[in-house]
């Protein structure tokens, strides 16, 4: 190894930046999980019965099921009894009607975060619906929202007061037993966003939810719903972060999209959750199902994702092409670093006549880190003129990580055209040396070669969170890349 | 200005140069010759700090300072710069976001302040025109799908925005058609002063016609061998190598 590459090493040793614990008191069940469990969570939040049946079927169904080993990450087991499936901050006698009213250490923490409520939200026109640990406790700009119809809250407000749209929605694009976590976060979600924007209309503005797991051995399992009817455009994106703690945390999260004739949905992540230190201790493990459905026509569903956290990520946002010239679109970013572990990919399922898709992996990995690319292109018999285009790219620093590429295709109608690119190149010494020599420091050649790399995907995020998620992106890399 | 004695490197447990001792004085161009393999590329890296080379002894001065203390970017802010002989691409970096930062590290390290955009659109698109390349040039990726000779340009092209004192051109002149030829040696020329010097690492003679040499040497088996003014180059063509290195040229 030469002494070049060890500083790449050493300049990736990074802190993390979020790992701080908001001290407040939380009403949180004791940890374990029984029906008895799934019934208190229901009761806790007043549920309506169809949705307390939904959870025990959830649950019934998850006692049956194992945990999937395919994936190439390796953990210790999750013993899931000793996990707490509820915690909420404790609501005051009475809930906090402006941002004036809500718990100030809360408000310093998204401080800390970067997301100063106020600001963003004036400043940048953005509402923020933010989920602190379970609960949704602040939520901005739902009247500008409710003027243009777009119904934008969390998920335990809609269950309460659009329970119709609930029940026809749910669990239809990622039902209960889809798989492994997607059937425990059904028996046990406990809040997470909730969209509908109506017929025709244009989402007046980017939609964003921010998620902190805060409470110690709490696993956090948010369930998101967003429906643009006909002709309706959204914008949506979310934005993670967790403190530092020795011991692992559960994620399980669902994300169910569905976009009706010529619907447009954009879904947005920048994911930071903590991903355990240097030695690879303590993190989260992010094991999440995310899938889009194209239900009608010329609809549109485009995933794009910058993936830093997390000990472990397995995710593979997908989309269901059903509707006719329906298109589907994953750009994908994922760093890990240190001990970091992410299996991560998409998977396009092309029902409709003329669907398209189009998927842009990045993967980059740095330290001990192991990086995967898990991709499935299907195309179904009924998809005459299907077409696939994919391109997955691995940036490889320092000596000691690994990346892995399993692009899956299964096409059954002749007419489909399928493309894939793949490359892995290491950060080269060469382009290192060729930046320093133009007097640029290792810092910036790391930053520059890294975003150069990742460009095609930043395009694609609002503009708003490109530049963060470019910031992110040297956080996480500092002193590794230079 | 560049004073190098008895220097001697070595890279994957080869001895690759082996005592070269070269100096060069502002205002005057050198020309450096010498059979594949023989450790020109070599000289030029150790030169400008590349760290895979390690020294394994003799010095060098650049301006009186002891250049190998210093690093690689360093070296660049002090005014060395280093025309590669297979210029890197960087996929999705700007050629002109790349060329900013130069520009601005190395005013940062003499104290001023950063470049006016406007000033520096103006100065990168004068230079470009000089150079003969079109301004897509400036927004397409580092060297990305550049041809072979663009390639080159563009080495040059960044040699004149960063106007450095002492610039090492490694084969700038191969891969070349006989026009750009001329452009790249205006490029050189136009940066000749009596401040300034310039190493051009070549393997033609050709070149030496655009631009040239106070000095021609001739590097073998990882030494200067012979040293002489620009008959040399005229000489080496007609007679070839093994005139100069007889056995030693492997
Ligand atoms: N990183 C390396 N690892 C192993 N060998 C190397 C390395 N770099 C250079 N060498 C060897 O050192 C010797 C000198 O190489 P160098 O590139 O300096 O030659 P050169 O004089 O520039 O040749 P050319 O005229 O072909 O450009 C060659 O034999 C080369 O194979
Ligand atoms: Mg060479």
């Amino acid at each position: 190894m030469s002494s070049k590459s060890e500083e790449v090493v050493a300049l990736l040793s990074q802190k993390y930046r979020h790992g701080f614990v908001t001290d407040i008191e939380s009403d949180s069940l004791p940890p374990g999980l029984d029906e008895g469990v799934v019934t208190a969570i229901s009761r806790k939040k007043n549920e309506p019965p169809f949705l307390l049946d939904w959870r025990l079927k959830a649950f019934r169904h998850w006692q049956t099921m194992r945990e999937p080993t395919w994936a190439h990450v390796h953990y210790k087991p999750i013993d899931y009894q000793d996990i707490s499936y509820y915690s909420a901050p404790r609501a005051p006698a009475n809930a906090p009607k402006s941002l004036d009213e809500v718990d100030p250490k809360l408000l310093a923490t998204y401080a800390k975060l970067g997301i100063p409520l106020h600001e963003r939200a004036r400043l940048a026109g953005v509402a923020v619906d933010a989920v602190f640990d379970s609960v949704s406790v602040a939520t901005t700009f739902k009247e500008k929202l409710g003027k243009a119809g777009v119904i934008f809250c969390s998920f335990s407000d809609a269950v309460r007061d659009h329970p119709a749209l609930i029940e026809r929605y749910l669990g239809s694009v990622v039902p209960p037993g889809d798989n492994y976590f997607a059937a425990l976060n059904s028996a046990v979600f406990s809040d997470g966003s909730f969209v509908y924007v109506p017929p025709g209309v244009r989402c007046p503005m980017e939609l964003s939810t921010y998620f902190r797991i805060n409470a110690a051995k709490t696993g956090q399992f948010e369930r998101t719903l967003i429906i643009a009817a006909e002709g309706a455009t959204v914008s949506y994106l979310e934005g993670c972060t967790a403190p530092m703690r020795d011991e692992n945390q559960l994620h399980a999260a669902v994300v169910e999209l569905v976009a009706l004739d010529d619907a447009r949905i954009k879904y947005s992540t920048v994911q930071n959750w903590y991903p355990g230190d240097e030695n690879g201790l303590g993190g989260i493990y992010n094991f999440v199902t995310k899938r889009g459905e194209c239900r009608g026509r010329n609809s549109k569903i485009s995933w794009t994702q910058v993936e830093t956290g997390s000990a472990i990520t397995w995710k593979y946002p997908s989309c269901v092409l059903r509707g006719e010239n329906s298109i589907g679109e994953f750009y994908s970013v994922a760093v890990a670093n240190n001990y970091q572990q992410a299996d991560t990919g998409t998977k396009m399922i092309h029902i409709g006549r003329n669907t398209k898709s189009t998927i842009v992996s990045k993967g980059i990995s740095a330290g001990h880190a192991e990086n995967t690319y898990r991709g499935l292109v299907k195309i179904l018999p009924s998809a005459a003129g299907a077409r696939n285009f994919t391109q997955c790219d691995s940036l490889l620093m320092g000596p000691l990580c690994a990346a892995h590429t399993f692009p899956y295709m299964e096409v059954k109608n002749p007419t489909a055209t399928v493309e894939h690119e793949a490359s892995t190149s290491k950060i080269g010494e060469d382009q290192l040396f060729y930046c320093l020599q133009r007097g640029i420091s290792a810092e910036d050649a790391v930053n520059m070669i890294v975003s150069g790399f990742c460009k095609v995907v930043f395009k694609e995020l609002p503009m708003e969170f490109a530049v963060e998620a470019q910031n992110l992106l040297s956080v996480s890399l500092e002193g590794a890349v230079g | 200005m560049l004073k190098i004695t008895d220097l001697r490197a070595r890279v994957a447990g080869r001895d690759i140069l082996k005592g070269v001792n070269l100096e060069v004085n502002a205002g005057e161009v050198h020309a450096i010759m010498g059979p594949n393999g023989s450790g020109k590329s070599t000289l030029a890296q150790v030169l400008a700090g590349r760290e895979d080379y390690e020294i394994t002894g003799g010095s060098v001065t650049f301006e009186g300072r002891d250049l190998l203390a210093l690093r690689a970017e360093e070296r660049a802010r002090a005014g060395l710069f280093l025309g590669f002989q297979y210029p890197v691409e960087i996929p999705g970096v700007n050629n002109v976001y790349l060329l900013k930062a130069a520009l601005n590290a190395k005013r940062k390290a003499a104290g001023e302040s950063e470049v006016d955009a406007y000033e520096f659109l103006a100065l990168i698109k004068q230079k470009m025109k000089f150079m003969h390349m079109s301004e897509s040039f400036l927004t397409r990726g580092v060297n990305e799908g550049f041809s072979g000779g663009e390639k080159k340009r563009n080495e040059v092209l960044q040699m004149l925005v960063l106007e450095p004192k002492l610039a090492i051109l490694d084969e700038t002149d191969s891969g070349l058609d006989i026009d750009a030829l001329k452009v790249v040696s205006n490029g050189v020329n136009s940066l000749r002063d009596p401040q300034r010097a310039v190493v051009l690492v070549t393997h033609y003679q050709r070149l030496l016609d655009y631009i040239e040499p106070d000095r021609v040497h001739v590097l073998s088996g990882g030494r200067i061998l012979k040293s002489g003014d620009k008959s040399l180059a005229k000489e080496l063509e007609r007679r070839g190598y093994d005139w100069v290195a007889g056995a030693e040229v492997a």
